[in-house]
């Protein structure tokens, strides 16, 4: 069964992946409103930008988090000389890569959502006197409901699933930054098979039920559509 | 009081440059052929079509001028789309209600009870927009802009996605808001069938630019425009009930030019109407018939003669300063040798009574 660090590791997975799906939810939806509806012509850099998680191999990612995070790194440097302790291999630092590493998972169903809706029952809303933040809150946020629950999710199972991002800034320190993929390659590596097999077999229900209940919710629900 | 605009919008496949005054009471038609800009006019009036330059002035509302423009959702407007725009994530009772919350008390005309029972929805409210028939759904979104009680209702060919039946079945509710509700409707259409049943007021727009506007029974009939020809010709005619025939079960109704005689209308006297007598079910000739079933017979002077194609000529006829039009062949016309000034007998075979209205 869980040893005490395995626990311990899942609960560091669950409030990374909770955090993680909640900043990104709150930073996401206006950036995906906005993609969703700009003209500028220069969209499409940041579009590229956002789903470069989908492709780039997690260590490239995390490897350059830790540059620019480090003690060594500019982003660290500044805020070594404003007396703020390094990110690097801390649970915060883990948030900030996990942010990076799970953007396009939210922002890209967001963002379809919100095109799917078109501009006419914003146009209609404005017709019946909604102001242009009563019309996001009334109308366009409970219309673009599937995208939400399908970016809540992928983003959450996304994050607790990843590997390198946080092998590379995080760590492996117990309660800290130590997540369940990483207590799996700990077991495998010292041969505790039955331990990687209930954190393994664990992991893919848990993966398995968010999937499936997505699916379930949103009828037409489609993962790929500008996903993978 | 009225309705001034000045717009020129330039869009990918043309330019809209208009600049009207129309009385802001009544029904105003915008007519035209598809893609001549009445959608573009209309939601540049609504301020969804972004302009700049523009001059806009609803009674003693100031909505554009210069730089100065007042945001669609403070304008006191409602609009009614060509397709069924229902709030998919409300019922049909929370669509009325999005539309009344946001209306402050003491501009609320219209109360939602007087919304429902005008367009006869009560037995939907419970529904969800998907759950509707395309007739039911345009009658909720016009019940939906009336609850806004706004100073100006505008429809975009309201009836135009639904087949022969449904327009049917909403014509009534459109044409009894007229009588009911105080509200300036502009009306976007390129049916004259709508135009005429439905208009007060007509602008004729082409190629983004209004080439004429005027009350609708003059535009129909005036023969330098397009709605006086084509096979939908018709005049509008305003007339009265004068008394109804027991014996035959027939009812009178007077107009400048005489009295119509038709199939007998459960209406009281004194109450007004509005006639539409098509060109081609209004046949002349030189002396007064009398061995003829048409009981519908005026003298009348023509006014103007004009060859439609080649084998037929519109004649347009003066029945006591009533203008009516007539659809004749280009043999009976030399037969009788048709010309200007001259008096003849207009038959008219059928007449449709459109609606009630003052």
């Amino acid at each position: 069964m869980l040893n005490e660090s395995d626990i311990l590791a899942l609960i560091v997975t669950l409030k990374l992946a909770g955090l993680t799906t909640l900043i990104l939810l709150l930073l996401g939806t206006p950036l995906a409103w906005w993609l969703s509806r700009t003209k500028w012509r220069f969209k499409f850099i940041l579009e590229g930008v956002i789903a470069l998680p989908l492709v780039l191999p997690p260590t490239v990612l995390g490897f350059y988090l830790l540059i620019l995070l480090g003690p060594k790194g500019p982003l660290g440097d500044l805020m070594a000389s404003l007396g703020i302790h390094s990110l690097a291999f801390t649970f915060s630092g883990l948030v900030i890569g996990s942010v990076f590493y799970s953007m396009p998972f939210v922002i890209q169903p967001l963002q379809n959502a919100f095109t799917a809706i078109g501009r006419r029952p914003m146009e209609v809303a404005a017709t019946l006197g909604a102001s242009p933040l009563d019309r996001f809150f009334t109308v366009a946020l409970p219309l673009a409901r599937p995208g939400f629950i399908t970016a809540a999710v992928l983003g959450f199972a996304h994050t607790v699933g990843e590997f390198g991002v946080v092998l590379m800034i995080g760590g492996n320190i117990p309660g800290e930054t130590q997540v369940l993929s990483i207590a799996i390659y700990d077991h495998v590596e010292s041969l505790q098979y039955t331990q990687a097999h209930w954190l393994s077999g664990g992991l893919l229900l848990l993966s398995f039920i968010m999937l499936m209940s997505v699916y379930a919710i949103n009828g037409q629900f489609k993962v790929g559509r500008n996903d993978h | 009081m009225t309705i001034e605009a000045t717009f020129k919008i330039t869009k990918k496949d043309f330019i809209l440059d208009v600049d009207f005054s129309i009385p802001s009471k009544g029904v105003t038609a915008i007519f035209g052929p598809s893609g001549c800009g009445k959608t573009t006019l209309l939601r540049a009036i609504a301020g969804l079509e972004p302009c700049r330059g523009a001059h806009l002035k609803v009674g003693d509302m100031t909505w554009q001028k210069g730089h100065y423009c007042v945001p669609t959702h403070k304008r006191s407007l409602a609009y009614v789309f060509q397709e069924a725009s229902l709030f998919s994530h409300l019922t049909v009772k929370g669509n009325l209600q999005y539309a009344i919350k946001r209306v402050p008390l003491s501009n609320r005309k219209v109360s939602l009870e007087r919304a429902i029972e005008l367009l006869g929805i009560e037995p939907l409210l419970e529904r969800r927009a998907d759950q509707l028939s395309g007739g039911e759904r345009q009658r909720v979104a016009i019940a939906r802009a009336l609850s806004v009680s706004p100073r100006i209702l505008l429809m975009d060919e309201p009836l135009s996605a639904l087949d022969l039946t449904r327009k049917r079945e909403i014509m009534p509710y459109i044409e009894s808001l007229h009588d009911e509700l105080d509200i300036p409707v502009i009306y976007v259409s390129h049916s004259p069938d709508e135009v005429a049943r439905l208009s007060d007021h007509l602008v004729l727009l082409e190629k983004g630019r209004v080439t004429a506007q005027g009350e609708t029974g003059k535009m129909l009939t005036r023969l330098d425009l397009p709605l006086a020809h084509g096979d939908d010709a018709a005049s509008l005619i305003h007339a009265t009930v004068a008394e109804h025939d027991d014996e035959y079960n027939l009812t009178y109704l007077d107009f400048p030019g005489g009295r119509f005689t038709v199939a007998r209308k459960s209406l009281p006297i004194g109450f007004s109407v509005r006639l539409r007598v098509v060109a081609r079910d209004v046949s002349l000739t030189l002396a007064h018939q009398s061995g003829t079933s048409i009981l519908n017979i005026f003298p009348s002077t023509i006014d103007d003669i004009l060859s439609e194609g080649r084998s037929e000529k519109v004649v347009q006829l003066n029945v006591g300063g009533v203008t009516l039009l007539s659809r004749v062949t280009h043999k009976s016309a030399s037969l009788l040798k048709l010309q200007k000034g001259q008096l003849v007998y207009a038959q008219i075979k059928s007449i449709a009574l459109l609606s009630d209205k003052h």
